[in-house]
């Protein structure tokens, strides 16, 4: 009764949401109110200046690749399916899952978020982060507060200690390495409420 | 399903207490905050504990691969959930309060529930909604009537006056079931000052006209609201602005000067934030009718959310809408306090004097206090916000290697050294803020204000007309 079983009603292969992502019926309900607050002009689809609406996400120095994480490549426009999928992996890892190899890994899981987190810096999708992607993320975090040589000594550093197999790049493996000892599914979690 | 039963008596437990004996006097508590549990740590915090789990051997802070993923939390978290964005929506209620309206949560309602849900829906829609809808006729009927009748008697009978705006007022609270408890009534506002309160409904005038009274500003409206206002401007002086003359800002402060200086007029009732927002907190004030230079006196009203939500959430519903959710709501409760009268002091200007007077507000009312400036309904934010999180972030990278002789930017933290000493910050009550980075954006921001205020430039930002109540 009441207006959440008309809202579950309005969103298209629930139970399919419910099984890819782990979320609740609960939290879809949520996260479709919030789409549609998005929404704003109603089209049943989130386009990039959707997102540059919200404050908070526009002062964020890494707001437009975060945005972008959003849109496969080539796509104008995000549904519904879409921003609960890429949402999904900031839910906290499930503890009780047994380890079964035969399953596709769970899109919150240690890897997934390591490779959302990649993806943010590999920004042309070829597989390692080059020394320009790492700098170009450097630069969007500083700006102007540091000098371009300190950017550059920055850059190197790192991919001297990350990279492992000398080719001035840093693949998934490597990034995975030199984040083995952090706490990934604290960092990159949301919690809900309810 | 034993969970579910305690809700159950919860709701209950709520509706019994519908009838308020004697509402509190004390400010209520803040709201719950949000649909996420928000880590309340600051950027430099999270980093450092990025670095303890990571694998830097030095002390030395550095710039570590893990540490976009603060970013790109906090950039989902405000996906997810932001602090702006949710003040124009309603405010979510713990426990529900038998309206479909506030129903948000996918819980199971029982057969028990339903019942009363039943029940009240009758009482609500079939008995006091058509009561309340001739009250609110027969209200604005005599409005109209009695003030065109009184225009035409010569200008000695403002007693007369006086007393008619208070009867439809009061015909038309009593419409709505207004249950409203002012507090502090000596420091009602009067003549020659301006009133000041924060905006969370239109409704708001006709509570606080319905113990004095004021003169009102806006647009004039065509339609019924247009006849009402030409109505009430014949019998008592209320300021109307054309259209045109909306975004001459001279022209405004000018007229609104001239009618605090004829001290035989009633005070003005302004709201300074411009658009509607949702009771929970309070934003920025509009600078201008804070320079006009007369006594302030602000006036926080909260409303009871219990009992129907009386935020008018434009972009959702149109005026008639929200009238009828109104008055088919259970009632409108609210409180009204009146704070003692301010004025500016010495070396404060026009924006200082209205973050001080907001801030009391939001205190005396329980509101968050918040930075933000409500325009941002319909608009974007500055740069300048972008820059001070880049600023925080490279504090923790480079800030402590001084010894290492590169030129970092000197002026940004000197700069705030000195400019803490010419503000008065220490005038500022502590405000309930989440978070840390608010708290120094809202220092840099007063900071950016008062040098552009030097400078004699006027950002879009804070240009607009700011004494309009916003509909």
């Amino acid at each position: 009764m009441g207006s959440t079983n008309s809202t579950l009603s309005k969103i298209p292969n629930v139970e399919e949401l419910v099984q890819e992502t782990g979320f609740t019926p609960a939290h879809i309900v949520r996260l479709y109110d919030r789409f549609e607050a998005l929404d704003k002009e109603k089209t049943g689809h989130l386009r990039p200046q959707d997102f540059g609406a919200i404050n908070r996400l526009a002062i964020n120095p890494i707001g437009d690749r975060i945005i972008g994480a959003f849109f496969s490549p080539g796509q104008e426009t995000v549904d519904f399916h879409s921003f609960v999928r890429i949402l999904a992996h900031f839910r906290p890892a499930d503890k009780k899952r047994p380890k079964d190899p035969s399953m596709p890994e769970p899109v919150n899981s240690r890897t997934s978020k390591l490779k959302f987190a990649f993806q943010l810096y590999d920004q042309d999708k070829d597989g390692k982060i080059s020394r320009a992607e790492l700098l170009q993320v450097l630069r969007s975090m500083l700006e102007m507060q540091v000098t371009e040589e300190q950017l550059e000594s920055i850059a190197d550093r790192t991919i001297q200690e990350a990279d492992l197999d000398t080719d001035d790049a840093i693949s998934f493996e490597e990034f995975r390495k030199s984040l083995e000892k952090v706490n990934i599914d604290h960092k990159m979690s949301i919690r809900f409420l309810r | 399903m034993y969970i579910s039963h305690l809700w159950e008596w919860q709701c209950l437990c709520c509706c019994i207490n519908l009838v308020p004996l004697s509402p509190p006097s004390l400010p209520p508590s803040l709201p719950p905050s949000g649909i996420i549990a928000k880590e309340l740590s600051s950027l430099e915090q999270e980093i450092q504990e990025l670095r303890a789990s990571g694998t830097t051997l030095s002390s030395e802070p550095e710039f570590e691969m893990a540490d976009i993923m603060y970013f790109c939390r906090r950039g989902m978290e405000s996906i997810v959930d932001d602090e702006v964005t949710k003040r124009f929506s309603a405010q979510e209620l713990e426990s529900w309060n038998l309206l479909t309206r506030s129903n948000y949560n996918a819980r199971h309602i029982s057969l028990r529930l339903s019942v009363l849900w039943g029940l009240g829906l009758f009482i609500r829609y079939g008995f006091l909604l058509p009561l309340r809808v001739t009250l609110a006729a027969s209200g604005i009927g005599l409005l109209v009537v009695l003030t065109t009748i009184v225009g035409f008697l010569p200008s000695g009978w403002t007693y007369l006056s006086e007393k008619i705006h208070l009867m439809s007022y009061r015909i038309c609270v009593r419409s709505l079931t207004a249950i409203i408890t002012y507090h502090n009534s000596e420091n009602k506002p009067k003549n020659g000052g301006i009133c000041v309160a924060n905006h969370t409904t239109p409704i708001d005038v006709i509570i606080l006209a319905n113990d004095g009274c004021y003169s009102m500003v806006g647009q004039i409206h065509g339609g019924l609201i247009g006849v009402v206002q030409r109505a009430m401007v014949k019998s008592s002086p209320h300021i109307w602005f054309e259209r045109s003359e909306v975004k001459d800002r001279h022209l405004v402060a000018k007229r609104l000067s001239n009618h605090v200086a004829d001290k035989t007029k009633h005070p003005i009732l302004i709201f300074p934030e411009g658009t509607c927002i949702n009771n929970t907190s309070v934003m920025m004030f509009k600078k201008g009718s804070f320079e006009i230079g007369c006594t302030v006196y602000p006036v926080a009203i909260k409303y009871d959310p219990r009992f129907g939500d009386a935020f008018w959430n434009s972009s959702k519903f149109g005026m008639v809408n929200y009238l009828l959710r109104m008055m088919s709501s259970w009632a409108v409760v609210c409180s009204v306090w009146y704070l003692p009268p301010m004025s500016r002091e010495e070396g404060e200007d026009a924006v200082q004097f209205a973050n001080r007077v907001k801030a009391a507000i939001a205190t005396q009312g329980g509101l968050v206090d918040l930075l933000w400036d409500g325009g941002l309904k319909r608009g974007k934010v500055k740069n300048t916000f972008k820059e001070e999180q880049q600023k925080l972030y490279s504090k923790v990278l480079v800030g402590d290697q001084e010894d290492q002789g590169e030129d970092r930017p000197q002026e940004a933290e000197e700069e705030e050294g000195d400019q803490n000493e010419d503000r008065p910050l220490e005038d500022y009550t502590p405000r309930p803020l989440e978070d840390y980075t608010l708290r120094l954006l809202e220092h840099c921001s007063l900071r950016l204000q008062g040098e552009e205020e030097e400078r004699g430039s006027e950002t879009p930002m804070r240009v607009g007309v700011p004494l309009l109540p916003g509909y």
